[in-house]
């Protein structure tokens, strides 16, 4: 253990990088912001794909940034920020799905009422 | 922590890892923070998509949203989430002339771009969409603007992190702080791709 701790240079969330990591990270950024905005100015997709397009390129992003600039893994040093994570994960969806479905029921049921 | 000041003796030519047995534990602490931010920013997105609708027959985004805006603000908060990156390899050789520059240059990006948020703010409450104009205005204000205040603190932090280098030079203690910021500043990069999608695309669609 402590071996590894010693070579392999990634304590609770500390891990370090290289400049090959950095470029190949903001290389992808650039490519999955550009899809979307590039989209949507020209106008390129029907509403649907368009909204798709803009989600799947946001959320692909953000792994991009937690694997390249955050150098998250699933080595055991890294095991209890990946869990909390995940945790963080599925409170963030309970609240903001949670509150996007309660609402909309309470405005559907508000205009049933009048 | 005793067990791994004790292996730290032997490896003392391996310097440059040694800090992190003892910083973990911070560092780690400061992710559990930054989890939470994480929470903050989602009853914030939550708030946002809920009152997404309620213009009170006022302006709507499309009629004052410029992607082109965006974009420059994006790429200038993309950068400087590179650059800070930079800067940790340049501290992770003990190489101060690269990391200052490195992280001057990243301020420089961050100033940028509260530069171009608060000129955004002063031209959307100038056409007539200010916090009270309707209730998405305020949720549209207290999103961007709370992300706006965690980039002026991460700014501010790392003004105070030029002196604590300048003082003290590659210290343990500095460099767990540095690692703390850089998890900071990459996450606040990652709160931006979700303002950015959330806010500003799906907002002119």
């Amino acid at each position: 253990m402590s071996t590894a701790t010693a070579t392999d240079h990634s304590h609770g969330g500390a891990a370090h990088g290289s400049v090959k990591e950095y470029v190949i990270g903001l290389m992808l950024s650039i490519v999955l912001t550009a899809i979307p905005f590039s989209v949507l100015m020209y106008d390129l997709l029907t509403p649907v794909l368009t909204l798709t397009v803009i989600l799947v390129c946001a959320i692909a992003q953000i792994f991009v940034q937690l694997i390249f600039f955050l150098h998250m893994n699933s080595s055991s040093e890294q095991i209890w920020n990946t869990t909390s994570a995940v945790f963080v994960v599925l409170i963030v969806a309970i609240v903001v799905i949670g509150s996007i479905w309660i609402m909309e029921h309470l405005n559907h049921n508000m205009l049933m009422g009048h | 922590m005793s067990q791994s000041h004790a292996t730290g003796h032997d490896e003392i030519d391996h310097h440059d890892h040694d800090h992190h047995d003892s910083g973990g534990d911070t560092v780690f602490g400061f992710w559990i923070y930054i989890m939470s931010d994480c929470i903050l920013f989602a009853t914030l997105f939550a708030t946002y998509a809920v009152l997404s609708g309620g213009y009170a027959g006022g302006l709507t985004p499309k009629d004052l949203f410029d992607l082109n805006f965006v974009a420059v603000e994006t790429a200038l908060l993309l950068f400087s989430s590179f650059t800070f990156g930079m800067a940790m390899l340049y501290a992770n050789k003990r190489h101060m002339k690269g990391m200052i520059s490195w992280l001057v240059v990243t301020l420089a990006l961050g100033l940028g771009f509260l530069g171009m948020e608060l000129y955004e703010f002063y031209h959307f409450s100038s056409e007539g969409a200010t916090p009270q104009s309707s209730a998405y205005w305020s949720a549209f204000y207290a999103l961007v603007a709370t992300h706006g205040l965690h980039v002026l603190g991460g700014c501010i932090w790392m003004l105070v992190l030029f002196a604590h280098f300048k003082r003290d030079g590659f210290t343990e203690d500095n460099l767990v702080r540095l690692s703390c910021l850089s998890l900071f500043w990459h996450f606040l990069d990652i709160i931006w791709i979700c303002v950015f999608s959330v806010v500003y695309l799906l907002g002119v669609m």
